[in-house]
């Protein structure tokens, strides 16, 4: 049992930090291990966020030597950042191990992400114009504060709570999962997938990297390589309810979209409401009802159901 | 709660035609053995005409619960909850006479376990909303999620908008009255009692249902293993206009239109025997 949540304000910005924070703090009974959002700012032309880590958070209580690691790894990260000619423009150390940049990079992500990642203890959260991907440890109160998430200001964003069942308690597993390599796209679900290693063995020999043992990153990176092949969003997500097995509830984002689809099953909950200015969806209506206190009309999307809100 | 009048009235009308066939079916679901004018030793004694308010804002749903039954032992038989918030298990087991609305909308498990109160909820119910009903009624306004009437025995569970999936899901009783759509594997398992859905209905209908009726509106998406069309009879038809009068309701191309989904009983519980048994035969 896990709790997503997602909304999208569609013409303009919103409290959207406040919004998801309010959302997945009621979701906290689903999933107490980890909380994650990915978050849609407003984008700046020709730059780029990255957000990153170099560690765990659990690492920080192993050895004596971690601390002197994570500067020697972040050191690595930039010397192979400018290396491949990126630009950057700001950096922030948001905690000891995870770190936000503002960059400047036209070359080609995959390979930036690889050159990275291939530094003892990185993995990129996220790249885009728009995105920003947070998780960690924690309730969403606890997350929320630590990466000062409160005041963001922007249209979109989905968000998690995990209790960790098929993989372990930590910042790789937990969600949301970018969809690597593409740009702004990232997911949250919630359920299992039951041919997750078949799945997952199929895209590693089409050359996609996966950073976790958890089943939901799966779904990302499935749907990050349909989005290769030139396939839609919605064509991408109707194409999962056949070829992704097991029961699940998954909610993506792109720059300008927001998507759900529910299995054929219908196993896992997902209550949504829809007016002309916002769309907001959530596992249980008490996430809706924390940021719209005032009785609205809510319904749960059926079995095999694919929906898709553009911005 | 019927009366013994009520029951006779029922029988003489043809409305107990369930063929209980498996062994196991006519030991645990005797159409005897329910009773009339049944009462919990420890009911609280309320009067229906005395009325209170209970904002639950800031209340959890343990606080809640005990609250309603603190004002049912204090004799207050109708009771109004305000600002209910889509919160969970609000007025479980609830083995009482009482007259209970909900202003608002309930999360999930709301009124589960209950015998005798009449509930109206004027918002959506979430999943498993009135699980193992045993008798009274339960009206929801707008929507409700899946599960909706899960394991049901008695009473009539009523929702005006549309539900999700496996609504009565090994139901044992009662009346479940949808008045939009329902999702996938609606039915699922039935074994008693009866379903109304006016809209249409998804994938599965009725699988492995071993009894009860189903009557559908609108489109069937698909019939579940072993669920098949029946034929209406005129006392059905009867009874479908009266239980949907009762809550307002009217089925919009006529009663007689509607669909009836029965169990075909050709699975392997219809012979008559224990699965140990069935194996000594094979």
């Amino acid at each position: 049992m896990c709790g997503i949540a997602g909304i999208i304000h569609r013409g303009k910005s919103g409290d959207v930090g406040r919004e998801m924070t309010s959302m997945l703090k009621a979701l906290k009974h689903r999933g107490p291990d980890s909380t994650g959002f990915a978050l849609y700012g407003t984008p700046v032309a020709k730059e780029h966020i990255i957000r990153f880590k170099v560690a765990e958070q659990e690492d920080l209580a192993k050895g004596f030597h971690i601390h002197k690691d994570i500067e020697d790894r972040k050191a690595t990260v930039d010397e192979r950042m400018r290396g491949l000619g990126v630009d950057i423009l700001a950096e922030e150390a948001v905690t000891e191990y995870a770190f936000r940049y503002r960059v400047k990079y036209d070359g080609d992500m995959r390979r930036l992400a690889d050159f990275i990642e291939d530094v003892e203890g990185a993995e990129i959260l996220s790249i885009g114009e728009a995105l920003e991907l947070v998780k960690d440890l924690g309730d969403a109160d606890v997350v929320s504060q630590q990466y000062d998430l409160g005041g963001f200001i922007g249209t979109h964003g989905i968000g998690h709570t995990r209790m960790a069942t098929e993989s372990d308690v930590d910042i790789r597993s937990a969600h949301p999962y970018w969809a690597y390599p593409f740009k702004d796209v990232a997911v949250v679900h919630n359920g299992q997938l039951t041919n997750y290693w078949n799945g997952r063995r199929a895209l590693e020999h089409r050359g996609h990297r996966f950073m976790s043992n958890c089943d939901s990153e799966l779904i990302a990176v499935y749907l990050a390589d349909k989005m290769d092949q030139g396939i839609d969003l919605k064509q991408a997500m109707t194409d999962s309810l056949t070829e992704l097995d097991g029961v699940f509830t998954y909610v993506v984002t792109t720059a300008d979209k927001l998507g759900m689809a529910k299995d054929t099953m219908a196993a896992k909950p997902m209550v949504l409401y829809e007016d002309d200015e916002t769309v907001v969806l959530a596992s249980e209506e008490a996430a809706i009802r924390s940021i719209f206190p005032h009785e609205i009309d809510t319904f749960d999307p059926y079995e095999g159901e694919v929906r898709v809100w553009q911005l | 709660m019927a009366t013994l009048d009520d029951k006779h009235k029922s029988y003489g009308m043809g409305m107990h035609t369930e063929q209980l066939k498996g062994r196991s079916l006519s030991t645990f679901f005797s159409v005897d053995e329910e009773s009339s004018n049944f009462t919990y030793p420890d009911a609280f004694q309320v009067d229906i005409d005395k009325k209170t308010e209970l904002d639950v804002k800031d209340m959890e749903a343990t606080e809640i619960n005990l609250k309603v039954r603190a004002l049912m032992k204090e004799g207050y038989g109708h009771i109004v909850i305000k600002n209910p918030l889509a919160k969970h298990s609000l007025c479980v087991g609830i083995l009482n006479r009482l007259k209970l609305e909900f202003e608002g909308s309930l999360g999930y498990f709301g009124c589960g376990l209950i015998d005798g109160p009449n509930i109206t909820v004027k918002g959506r119910v979430g999943w498993s909303c009135a699980e193992n009903m045993m008798s009274g009624t339960l009206v929801v306004e707008k929507n409700a999620g899946s599960t909706f009437g899960a394991a049901i025995r008695g009473g009539d569970l009523v929702c005006k908008g549309d539900v999700g999936s496996r609504t009565g899901i090994d139901q044992k009783g009662g009346t479940i009255i949808v008045g939009g759509n329902t999702g996938a594997f609606s039915g699922f398992m039935m074994q008693r009692g009866r379903m109304i859905v006016l809209g249409d209905a998804g994938i599965n209908l009725g699988d492995s249902m071993y009894d009860g009726t189903i009557f559908i509106g609108g489109k069937i998406a698909s019939c579940g293993v072993d669920a098949v069309p029946g034929e209406m009879t005129d006392i059905e038809a009867q009874w479908m206009e009266r239980k949907l009068a009762l809550y307002g309701m009217k089925a919009p191309n006529g009663v007689s239109k509607m669909q009836k989904i029965v169990a075909g009983k050709q699975l392997w519980n219809y012979d008559n025997l224990e699965p140990h048994e069935k194996k000594i035969v094979l």
